[in-house]
């Protein structure tokens, strides 16, 4: 077996650039931050390609390695922290696309970044993202995971809430912060339940002792416990809502939309590609347990997943901003994702499921990061985010109008890209075991194909008149397609885009190790690519030109298209528990107990301290009477005392 | 004097004492104060001439120590009179009331 | 009811009334001449006991010297004609109790003892026994009180001059 110690580099690059760029980024080092932090990708990703080459060509089915184990803080003798790092198909591919994305983004945001007073500082985080990503991904130790869970909200918060001047920005940054901490609750919970019923915190050691008979499992799936559900699934449950906050799945999707006020580079990586798809990787890490020992955690995994699908295509359907389109449409492919698991089984052909979704996560990381760069670039010259402000730039940003094209056409599902390998998977999967959420499905990658084509006509078409959009520089007219920098990582990952579909991704990730073998249905796929292309249709017909087609259609549609637009009121809903129930029930309460019953014992003990103090303070009044009374007073008392009770 | 048993001389050596220590604790002059202690100071003398007389007729110690008693008193008395006066320029009054800068 | 026991009796309550009324009067002079009395009548006392020599040194130095001191300080800092005010009431209860529960305390004490009677016989407490015995310098001689008092009778002299002493405004 070969030697993966140098996985650790992999994981110590990103934190040594991290510090050396978070102390002195910001006076000493400022332009070259950037480079540095690039060059320490690079490296990043060159390792992760080369691991990956190595861990994939071994032969036979793929087994979990431990590169890397410290036990670091020990409970007991089987429960233990530990620090480490574990190769197995699907981290090995989490690494590879984590570093490889960061890079892109990296080199993106040398142009996109450009003339920024707090580069170093952007850098810094970038860099303490991918370190906490990568520590996630690779984890071999649920405890791990949690931590650098946290970790990657941490990076979230600071680069969501990077331009801190602007207030909403600031909201935006602890709304995400505080929903995925408080579904985290959920999620540190669950490892208590499933850790101490199973004795162990390591994730091989958990999974083979919940799927194997063993005590362990008996005891966990026959105890009933709160509700009469037994301990397993609200184990295995409370992790899934700490992966469903993450993940932006419903109800814990608010704040997604929101955390588009961060730079777009940052939403490309963190909100597109790595971060969101936490939850998912966290189902997919636990699948054993939940497809062997558990079916009705999974079923509560599929459901969710699909509604969030649907939801969030419906209302991606109205959004007029264009980041925020791009945030429904990120939370309806990660609902892809999630049901995809919840209807796959474990093993062979029925683990279908499982190997499907890990194929979407893959092609959509490509894809979606590809769809905010370009976003980012046409932000970038038209100086704001919505619909209305742009039309008809495909006539002087070519690059970025092919390589947004491409990324949509795969978003779509029509082949030969790479969205419609991975989508045929999932819904050949559903298919197989869920014929509603296979419907649904199918409804959702119909709407998809609309809205993102919605995107691209109102965005490159739209208007036929030539818009003078000259972006304001030093040197004069830049070219509108951006710098060099910010060209050069979009063209790459619409070259990954095309040819990632052809990737034999089932001989290397599937549910048990084992190679899986795979073909294309053609006579299946053609309602979904039918689908698409009628979606694509209508979005042509309707936002090709300026006409009042749109409008005519979203009259008729009247409240719902009302509440679509509002996204269905979940923000108010959301606002109107925490602000009367929450704060009134709890939040006031506990206040009133911390100020009036603690701080008001602390002050007591304080004022009644002082009380005394004053009291015996008047003992010394300067009237030589009362001294002397309390001299015969004391006598008086010390005689008694010494000639009637000294004995 | 036989027939006056020694706690009978007790009764009023102590009556005596505790009444100047009244005196002590009520009076607001400081001059008067001066006089129960003076009380104070005689009882204790009685209670030594008594003891002596009753217990140890054969000693002078009590004598003795009577004399000492009276002597300090005297210079007691005469140092109390000096602060008194000294007392009386600053505050103008001999209230002990007045008196009491020395406090917290 | 011998002739001696009723004078002592008479002398007693002759000594506790004018000292009760040497400490509750509010004029301040008629105080200073209760005190005079209570002192004769403690020297009275003292004659009755057959010490003749402290009856003596009692009517010198305490009723001759002391009370016409304290007449004069009086005088002084004309304070000789006035009432005195009255002290809080909470004060004058608070130690006539306490005062009655030391008495009440002590006299307990007192009479639960049972002084022995002597047997050796009595010396004569004449002034020349006390002479002697004061100026001796062999075992129960009092040679060096006597020095030690006369010491601090001029100390005290002195530092009553001291303290009391004038300073003339143009010397400050």
């Amino acid at each position: 077996m070969p030697n993966y110690t140098y996985i650790q580099w992999i994981l110590f690059l990103p934190l040594a650039s991290f510090l050396l760029l978070g102390l002195f980024g910001r006076k000493y080092i400022k332009t070259t931050s950037g480079i540095i932090a690039t060059l320490s990708m690079l490296v990043v990703t060159i390792l992760s390609l080369y691991a990956a080459y190595s861990y994939f060509s071994a032969a036979g089915a793929h087994q979990s390695i431990t590169a890397l184990q410290y036990t670091w803080l020990p409970f007991s003798p089987g429960m233990s922290i530990d620090m480490g790092a574990i190769l197995d198909p699907i981290s090995v591919m989490m690494i590879v696309i984590v570093s490889f994305v960061s890079l892109m983004v990296h080199i993106f945001s040398l142009g996109y970044m450009k003339g920024e007073p707090r580069f170093g500082t952007y850098y810094a985080f970038l860099s303490l993202f991918t370190f906490s990503m990568l520590g996630l991904v690779v984890s071999g130790n649920i405890f791990q995971t949690y931590i650098f869970w946290e970790g990657v909200g941490v990076s979230s918060y600071l680069l969501i809430g990077f331009y801190f001047d602007k207030p909403t920005a600031v909201a935006a940054a602890k709304k995400a912060f505080i929903v995925t901490r408080f579904a985290d609750l959920g999620f540190l919970i669950g490892i208590l339940i499933l850790s101490f019923q199973a004795g162990t915190l390591d994730f091989n050691i958990l999974i083979q002792r919940l799927t194997t008979a063993s005590p362990q499992l008996t005891h966990i799936t026959t105890t009933t416990s709160f509700l009469g559900i037994s301990l397993l699934t609200w184990g295995l449950t409370l992790v899934f809502i700490g992966g469903a906050g993450k993940s932006a799945m419903f109800p814990l999707h608010i704040w997604l939309p929101d955390a588009m006020e961060g730079p777009t580079p940052v939403s490309a990586l963190i909100h597109a590609a790595t971060m969101v798809v936490a939850g998912v990787y966290l189902v997919a890490r636990l699948f054993p347990i939940f497809a062997i020992s558990d079916p009705g955690a999974l079923q509560v995994v599929t459901y969710t997943g699909a509604f969030s699908a649907l939801l969030a295509a419906v209302i991606a359907c109205t959004q007029t901003d264009i980041k925020r389109v791009l945030a429904y449409s990120t939370m309806s492919q990660i609902g892809y994702m999630m049901f995809a698991l919840g209807v796959s089984g474990y093993g062979g052909e029925a683990g279908l499921g499982y190997m499907a979704s890990m194929f979407h996560l893959f092609t959509h990381a490509f894809f979606k990061s590809l769809l905010f760069l370009g976003a980012g670039t046409i932000i970038h010259l038209v100086h704001s985010n919505e619909l209305s402000d742009m039309g008809g730039l495909r006539k002087i940003m070519p690059v970025t109008h092919i390589c947004f094209l491409i990324a949509c056409l795969a978003i779509a599902g029509i082949p030969p890209f790479s969205g419609f390998f991975s989508k045929e998977e999932i819904l050949l999967a559903a298919w197989h075991s869920n014929k509603g959420v296979y419907t649904i499905g199918l409804l959702v990658s119909g709407l998809t194909a609309f809205y993102m084509f919605r995107l691209y006509f109102s965005i490159f078409w739209k208007k036929d008149r030539w818009y003078a959009f000259a972006p304001v520089s030093a040197g004069g007219r830049l070219h509108p397609d951006g710098p060099p920098t910010m060209q050069a990582p979009m063209v790459i990952l619409a070259a990954c885009t095309v040819l990632a579909g052809f990737v034999p991704f089932s001989k290397w990730i599937s549910s048990d190790g084992a190679p899986l073998s795979t073909h294309i249905d053609v006579l299946f796929s053609l309602a979904p690519v039918s689908l698409a292309l009628i979606g694509i249709g209508t979005a042509a017909a309707l936002y090709r030109k300026e006409n009042g087609g749109s409008q005519k259609i979203a009259g008729v549609l009247g409240g719902f298209y009302r509440a679509s637009y509002r996204k269905f009121y979940v923000d108010e809903i959301w606002l109107f528990i925490t602000k009367k129930i929450i704060f009134n029930g709890i939040g006031r309460p506990a206040a009133w107990v911390d100020r009036n019953i603690v701080d008001g014992l602390m002050n007591g003990i304080a004022t009644t301290t002082a009380k005394i103090s004053m009291t015996i303070k008047g003992v010394q009044s300067g009237k030589i009477q009362n001294y002397a009374l309390y001299f015969f007073v004391g006598i008086a008392g010390l005689a008694v005392l010494f000639i009637y009770l000294w004995k | 004097m036989n027939e006056v048993p020694l706690s009978h001389i007790l009764f009023l050596s102590t009556a005596l004492f505790f009444i100047g220590a009244y005196g002590l604790f009520t009076r607001r002059n400081m001059i008067t104060m001066l006089m129960s202690i003076e009380l104070i100071l005689n009882s204790v003398n009685i209670n030594f001439i008594a003891f002596n007389k009753y217990l140890y007729p054969n000693r002078l110690e009590g004598v003795f120590f009577t004399i000492f008693i009276i002597t300090i008193a005297a210079a007691e008395a005469a140092v109390a009179i000096a602060i008194i006066i000294n007392l009386y320029r600053s505050h103008h009054s001999i209230d002990v009331e007045d008196a009491g800068e020395m406090k917290f | 009811m011998s002739a001696s026991a009723i004078i002592f009796y008479c002398l007693a309550a002759f000594i506790l009334g004018t000292g009760l009324l040497a400490v509750t009067t509010w004029k301040i002079f008629r105080s200073a001449i209760w005190l005079l009395f209570s002192l004769t009548g403690i020297a009275g006392l003292y004659f009755w006991l057959q010490m003749e020599f402290i009856a003596a040194v009692q009517i010198i130095v305490y009723v001759g010297g002391i009370v016409v001191l304290i007449i004069f300080s009086l005088f002084l800092t004309q304070a000789s004609g006035k009432e005195m005010p009255k002290p809080p009431a909470g004060r004058m209860i608070f130690s006539a109790l306490a005062v009655i529960t030391g008495f009440a305390l002590t006299y307990l004490l007192i009479h639960q003892h049972a002084f022995l009677p002597a047997r050796q016989p009595a010396i004569e407490a004449s002034v020349a026994n006390i002479g002697t015995q004061m100026l001796s310098t062999t075992e129960h001689g009092y040679l060096l009180p006597f020095e030690l008092a006369s010491m601090l009778l001029l100390a005290a002299m002195i530092g009553c001059i001291v303290i009391a002493i004038k300073i003339k405004p143009e010397e400050k």
